[in-house]
């Protein structure tokens, strides 16, 4: 419960405040919200299944972003960060898709 | 208790909402340059470049497509105006057109002998020796003639008449003639010349001299049957 008020506060913060993403960090926003996504998708599959820890959450959350900032940026200094980016996607949006689909057999039994 | 790893929970979930929102406001915003690469914002502009030197190249083209067709019009005026005002001079030489300018009007009366062609004829030619450019006659109240190459002169029947181009004129004849001046005036008066043989007819001739003269009477030529520009 907590968890949604505190993504419903920080979506209006978002709407609200207006602010601009600072130039530096343009390439990695994006693969950053997608890597929190598959942790939050990861999590709520935990949840389901009744094995979730926070801990774990947690660490899980904060490194799939760093590792996604990270081969962002490697791709971009190796001169394919647009493929590596792609290919982040493609991986974490499988993972998302998994796990949605194990929700989805938790939920609706389906 | 976990109350604290629940408030971290929470703040990351806010964090990831408060990213998703503004990522999404920005990418509203320039979707596709400001998320794009360095090296696609390079090719890009490189492709941006190509496009804009190929249509530079396309407007100088087009420049010079408008100036060629600009002096092709005014080449063709100046032809144009070129072949009018010849058309005009040739009409005039023929006898086509109307003419006025600088010259003489010269009447010839006669006294006791009727005027002959050949004197008329003779005035004619002196004219045309001193330069003579348009030349009508007249007779008394009649329709004037205009004087051609290919005029003739004939008396007519009936005394004091003569047939030019085959119209009948009486006297007193009225030559109009365009040219200058002096000279038709000295070429009309040496020894011997027309003005003496009326003179010695008992005619009277007066030459006035006058600008602008009038030559309006037209000479209708008809299209040559037989003669065609030589090639």
């Amino acid at each position: 419960m907590i968890a949604v008020i505190a993504l419903a506060i920080g979506v209006a913060a978002g709407i609200f405040l207006e602010p601009s993403v600072p130039l530096g960090l343009q390439p990695y926003l994006p693969i950053a919200v997608v890597a929190a996504l598959d942790a939050v998708f990861g999590a709520l599959r935990a949840k389901l299944d009744g094995i979730f820890d926070d801990k774990q959450f947690v660490v899980s959350f904060v490194s799939n972003v760093l590792v996604a900032a990270l081969i962002v940026y490697l791709g971009d200094k190796l001169g394919v960060g647009g493929q590596l980016s792609t290919g982040v996607v493609v991986v974490l949006g499988v993972r998302i898709f998994g796990n949605v689909a194990a929700i989805r057999r938790h939920l609706f039994r389906a | 208790m976990r109350k604290p790893a629940n408030l971290v929970i929470a703040l990351l979930l806010a964090l990831l909402g408060f990213a998703v929102a503004v990522q999404v406001k920005a990418g509203g915003d320039d979707a596709e340059l400001s998320s794009a690469r360095p090296e696609d914002l390079v090719r890009i502009l490189s492709d941006l470049d190509a496009q804009q030197e190929r249509l530079r190249g396309e407007i100088g083209d087009l420049e010079d497509t408008q100036r060629r067709l600009d002096s092709g019009a005014q080449g063709r005026d100046a032809v144009l105006a070129e072949a009018r005002k010849r058309a005009d001079e040739l009409g005039i030489l023929a006898g086509t057109l109307p003419a006025e300018g600088p010259g003489l009007q010269i009447d010839l009366a006669p006294g006791s002998e009727a005027i002959k062609s050949e004197t008329v004829l003779d005035a004619i030619e002196e004219l045309r020796g001193a330069g003579a450019e348009a030349m009508q006659i007249a007779g008394a109240g009649g329709a004037a003639v205009r004087i051609v190459a290919s005029s003739y002169f004939v008396d007519a029947p009936q005394a004091g008449r003569l047939v030019v181009d085959g119209t009948t004129i009486a006297a007193p004849y009225t030559i109009t003639v365009i040219g200058g001046p002096d000279t038709m005036r000295t070429a009309l008066n040496i020894p011997g010349g027309v003005v003496d043989s009326v003179r010695q007819h008992g005619g009277t001739v007066s030459v006035r001299a006058s600008d602008p003269v009038r030559v309006n009477a037209l000479h209708n030529a008809g299209a040559p049957r037989y003669a065609k520009p030589a090639q």
